[in-house]
């Protein structure tokens, strides 16, 4: 019925896997493999005028990045605030995660949806409704004004990078959320029994048996919460002030009014070498780790 | 052993507080009347949802957006279908690769597809505007959609499309009459999932919408002027209403049918 080369082509699985993974490949080269390529050749080029861009190869704005002071400052304290940001919502979700796991003997999957609800109503909003709950006359100030227990407002609330950081974990507080329930949930309780059998207490039992299982879970959520938050925009620019202002905010001023796209370009090159560092980075401590505890 | 932690317990309240204040807030102050969003509230009015219904620039946006959210929803939710039951019929050569590669989007910062796609886009000589946008949300939508149809092809039952194949449907009626009906709550999460992802979508609209603004663009727009503030809450206050539901039905459909296993390692 068929030719024989339609046979041996439908006969070979690796064909087939590959025809239906194509759409998602072109998608990946075209709408990000491709213009990434341009961005690295555009971060070698000069802004010229308003619209024109130079297309001679040159290292100036590379040589521009480090030459400014201010640029370097900014690549730093975005890994600073997305390194504090990252250890804040570890800390502070991991309790939350080890308490549905170990805990909540029903209606678990309840638990798990009202903790990640609110990451899927508006980002905007909530980062804007920080700045109402730190401003000036914000929630805080106001309640606490009102209660008498400070005259005037504290200013240190809002506009820097304290803010940001709370923000920011905030926001992403169901990325670390999912990743470590899930590698607390799927551990083996016999293997807590023995460890109690044989004689470790509650917190020895943790640190010896629980925690090193959940590991994965965890460098999940760094790496989940790590990247993406590094080149956040609308928090440092709604919350930030001077003070908290990251990388992104000057790479956003750089293709609107400061007009020069090939600097904005090298920006974000540096960015995504900076990010595929660290990436690189958590993963090799990790394999080190885990190959020592085991 | 496990059964009872008073102290975890109160922080899980306390954690909980801290997570939804923030939300609430807003839709609290969209009926408070006045321009500023201070304790205490001054009184209670409908003015801002009236105020909001008036904008034609809003109503715009509003389509825009829809617009936007249901294409990139439609189209990547069907190029991840092909791409989860490659990864989980088959046993893909450089797997790692293929898989890792689809998932990057969702991964690397935002503003850096932003910036790779405003460059190439404005370089090729196009105009910016909803085309653009629409492409940038395919691209950040798909990893999610696969992720989620993934873990819902992962709790089936190949040997039902066995059957079917054993008893002579091709393919593509396999596909249609036993593979379609048992992904369906799977597909329709993935479109709901990824129509919020797409209408809540800010930095890479920010960058390529140009004038064609969408809902969060405009709102953006509005933060800057107390005046015209308090209508964003009203609108913000209808969009966390309906977000909710639409995701509560999406995790509602993603479990229907899966017995116990109930498992979100994968997609959110």
């Amino acid at each position: 019925m068929s030719s024989t080369l339609q046979n041996i082509y439908f006969r070979s699985d690796q064909a087939k896997a590959y025809t239906l993974l194509s759409p998602a490949l072109i998608l990946v080269i075209f709408a990000m493999a491709a213009p990434m390529i341009v961005m690295i050749f555009t971060s070698f080029n000069t802004q010229i005028s308003m619209i024109e861009i130079d297309r001679t190869f040159t290292t100036g704005r590379y040589e521009d990045f480090f030459s400014k002071p201010i640029f370097s400052m900014l690549l730093f304290r975005s890994v600073k605030i997305s390194f504090f940001v990252t250890l804040l919502t570890l800390l502070t979700t991991y309790p939350l995660a080890y308490y549905i796991a170990f805990y909540v003997k029903k209606n678990k999957m309840l638990w798990i949806v009202l903790m990640t609800l609110p990451f899927w109503t508006s980002y905007l909003l909530r980062v804007f409704s920080w700045r109402v709950i730190l401003g000036n006359k914000g929630v805080i100030n106001s309640a606490l004004m009102g209660t008498g227990m400070i005259d005037e407002p504290l200013g240190f609330l809002l506009y820097n990078q304290a803010a940001v950081i709370i923000t920011l974990s905030h926001a992403w507080a169901a990325f670390a959320i999912l990743p470590l329930y899930v590698s607390l949930d799927k551990i083996d309780k016999s293997l807590l029994e023995a460890s109690y059998d044989l004689g470790n207490t509650k917190f020895e039992t943790f640190w010896r048996v629980t925690f090193p299982l959940s590991l994965p879970g965890v460098i999940g959520a760094i790496l989940i919460i790590f990247i993406p938050t590094v080149g956040d925009y609308v928090t440092p620019q709604l919350v930030g002030g001077t003070d908290g202002r990251m990388l992104s905010n000057m790479i956003q001023s750089l293709f609107g009014r400061a007009n020069n796209f090939p600097l904005g370009a090298a920006s974000a090159v540096l960015m995504l070498t900076t990010v595929c560092l660290v990436a690189a980075l958590v993963t090799y401590i990790t394999k080190k780790v885990s190959m020592r505890m085991s | 052993m496990y059964n009872k932690n008073n102290t975890l317990f109160i922080y899980c309240v306390f954690y909980f507080a801290f997570l939804y204040i923030p939300v609430l807030l807003l839709p609290i102050f969209s009926f408070n009347d006045s321009f500023h969003m201070v304790f205490p509230l001054k009184g209670f009015t409908f003015d801002w949802y009236i105020q909001m219904w008036n904008k034609s620039r809003l109503h715009q946006a509003l389509f825009n957006s829809i617009k936007v959210g249901i294409i990139a929803s439609v189209v990547s939710t069907f190029i991840a279908l092909f791409a989860a039951k490659a990864f989980t019929r088959y046993k893909v050569k450089f797997h790692g690769l293929s898989y890792g590669a689809i998932l990057l989007p969702f991964i690397i910062p935002e503003i850096i597809i932003a910036v790779a796609l405003i460059v190439i886009w404005t370089s090729m000589g196009l105009k910016l505007g909803l085309i653009p946008v629409t492409i940038s949300h395919i691209l950040f939508c798909t990893p999610f959609c696969m992720l989620i149809l993934i873990s819902r092809m992962e709790g089936f039952d190949k040997s039902l499309e066995e059957a079917s194949m054993d008893l002579g449907e091709n393919s593509f009626w396999t596909f249609w009459r036993v593979t379609f009906p048992l992904l369906l709550p799977g597909i329709i999460a993935s479109l709901l999932l990824a129509f919020v992802i797409s209408f809540d979508e800010f930095i890479l609209a920010f960058f390529l919408s140009s004038s064609d603004q969408t809902l969060p663009i405009y709102m953006w727009s509005q933060l800057r002027f107390p005046k015209k503030f308090p209508h964003i809450l009203a609108l913000g206050a209808i969009i966390i209403i309906v977000t909710s539901l639409i995701v509560m039905t999406a995790y509602w459909l993603r479990n229907l049918g899966q017995g116990k296993k109930k498992d979100f390692s994968i997609g959110i």
